[in-house]
């Protein structure tokens, strides 16, 4: 209908909607959403990441160690970065993996803590709890498809007992005297077995040291997304201590004399 | 990486040469890497094609590039210039460019020129230079090596410069490390420089990470009451 009597009875074009009548207007839909529906993936792909994570249990609580490194693909970008951060007075968590997911997930704790503390209920979080919300939070992301794209290493002492668990992106989680991710898995895992596996109740805060500081020699002699620079945690009933960095010694001067590939003597 | 003969695959890496009055220094680290597992940390990737002609790791390219070199010095009966060499591998590499992906370094001296560099990059061209860098590492130090270098520099200053200049590299690339090797080629012979790992030169590491003191739990604190 044309309200203006000045258009009546002059040509007119029908093709333009005066009055924004199509398309037909939607109600607002605030109810329960599909995500599947749309076909909508947010699986990402890590960018800025660290490397491996290791942990062991000793004489008088856990200890774990991470390098100072994140990474930008090749490329060795931020060499200043904790990834061992403190949570409570009994707690440490280091991360591999994605690391701005790490801070989103240090943030998260921080709240975490924080409503511990305004309960007043005479509670404190140990590693235990913090172990299940942090897999009850990665599976949940994981069954979202959104995930927080880390593998986690969760270490404390409360109340006499040590504690030290995994969880990754999955949620996937697991319990052992000795744990590592990333290459550690494969490279480092196999030393603290062999160093720490039956003497967990024998091994001293000094050869604990030892033992990871071999380990992450290793490492930084086969990982080519590690670096020299790394912190190691302790955790016991004196509470949490993260060093300031520490480097490794490192042997090269074998390698002088090597030449060539195959045949070349020169 | 080269495709031509199968073994390791070295994918990424620092390499560099520069001449200087009296010769070359020619340099790179050792690091081999599949991946980003470190498959070989103690990597020699100076390849020598002939007594005063080196080149960056390709391994078959410069297996092939060696023979032709020594039947040419039997054929000539003298030593063969630098550019001969950079031409043998060019033809190598532009003719194999679909199957080859290797971006080389030739450097060396000889009588009629002197010291020379020439680059091979990917497309098979050939580009002499008074210094050229290679491999993945390399396009970190650009902007140090293009306010650093100046003509006319002697042997030591030279070597400096390509220790600074991999070190860099080094520090940066993930697949670039270990130890530096160099070889310094002049009229009178070849001489190899060797840094260990440990002995690199230092720059900026970031800053000093020092872990705050251990956080006590905020203790809530009663309000007071009026």
């Amino acid at each position: 209908m044309d309200h203006f009597p000045t258009n009546w009875g002059r040509p007119r074009n029908d093709a333009f909607d005066a009055y924004a009548t199509y398309p037909i207007h939607q109600r607002p839909y605030n109810g329960p959403k599909d995500s599947f529906a749309d076909g909508v993936q947010r699986t990402q792909q890590p960018i800025v990441t660290g490397t491996s994570v290791l942990a062991i249990k000793y004489k008088d609580g856990v200890m774990m160690a991470a390098d100072n490194l994140a990474s930008y693909g090749s490329l060795a970008r931020f060499k200043d970065v904790q990834r061992l951060h403190q949570v409570g007075n009994y707690t440490v968590i280091g991360a591999g993996g994605d690391m701005s997911d790490f801070q989103y997930i240090q943030y998260i704790l921080e709240e975490l803590s924080i409503d511990e503390i305004s309960a007043q209920d005479g509670h404190e979080l140990g590693p235990v709890e913090i172990h299940e919300y942090m897999s009850q939070l990665m599976y949940a992301r994981r069954s979202k498809m959104n995930p927080l794209w880390n593998s986690l290493l969760i270490g404390g002492f409360k109340d006499g007992k040590r504690f030290l668990s995994y969880v990754d992106l999955l949620g996937t989680t697991y319990s052992a005297s000795t744990l590592a991710t990333g290459y550690g898995a494969f490279i480092a895992q196999p030393l603290l077995r062999k160093a720490v596996e039956g003497r967990e109740d024998v091994i001293t805060e000094e050869e604990a040291r030892k033992i990871l500081e071999d380990s992450l020699r290793v490492l930084f002699y086969r990982d080519a997304r590690s670096l020299n620079k790394f912190q190691i945690a302790a955790i016991s009933s004196a509470g949490v201590s993260i060093s300031d960095s520490m480097q490794l010694d490192t042997a090269w001067s074998f390698a002088e004399n090597i030449r060539g590939y195959g045949a070349q003597t020169q | 990486m080269n495709r031509l003969k199968s073994g390791e695959v070295n994918l990424g890496t620092s390499i560099m040469a520069v001449q200087f009055d009296k010769g070359v220094v020619i340099g790179a680290d050792s690091r081999t890497t599949t991946g980003s597992y470190i498959a070989n940390r103690v990597t020699d990737k100076l390849t020598h094609v002939h007594d005063r002609i080196y080149c960056s790791d390709t391994q078959a390219v410069a297996d092939i590039v060696h023979n032709y070199l020594q039947l040419y010095t039997q054929i000539h009966g003298a030593h063969p210039p630098v550019s001969s060499a950079a031409g043998m591998f060019q033809d190598i590499c532009y003719d194999n460019k679909d199957a080859l992906s290797a971006g080389i370094i030739v450097a060396g001296w000889d009588k009629e020129v002197g010291p020379s560099v020439y680059n091979i990059p990917l497309g098979g061209g050939l580009f002499r230079q008074p210094w050229a860098i290679g491999g993945s590492g390399s396009t970190y130090v650009y902007g140090y090596c293009d306010a650093t270098y100046q003509d006319g520099w002697g042997r030591d200053e030279t070597v400096e410069f390509v220790k600074n200049t991999l070190s860099l590299a080094m520090a940066r690339d993930g697949s670039s490390g270990g130890v530096i090797r160099m070889c310094v080629i002049t009229e009178d012979g070849v001489e190899r420089l060797f840094v260990p790992g440990d002995k690199l030169p230092k720059f900026w590491e970031g800053r000093e990470v020092l872990s705050g003191p251990v956080k006590k739990s905020v203790e809530p604190a009663a309000m007071a009451i009026e």
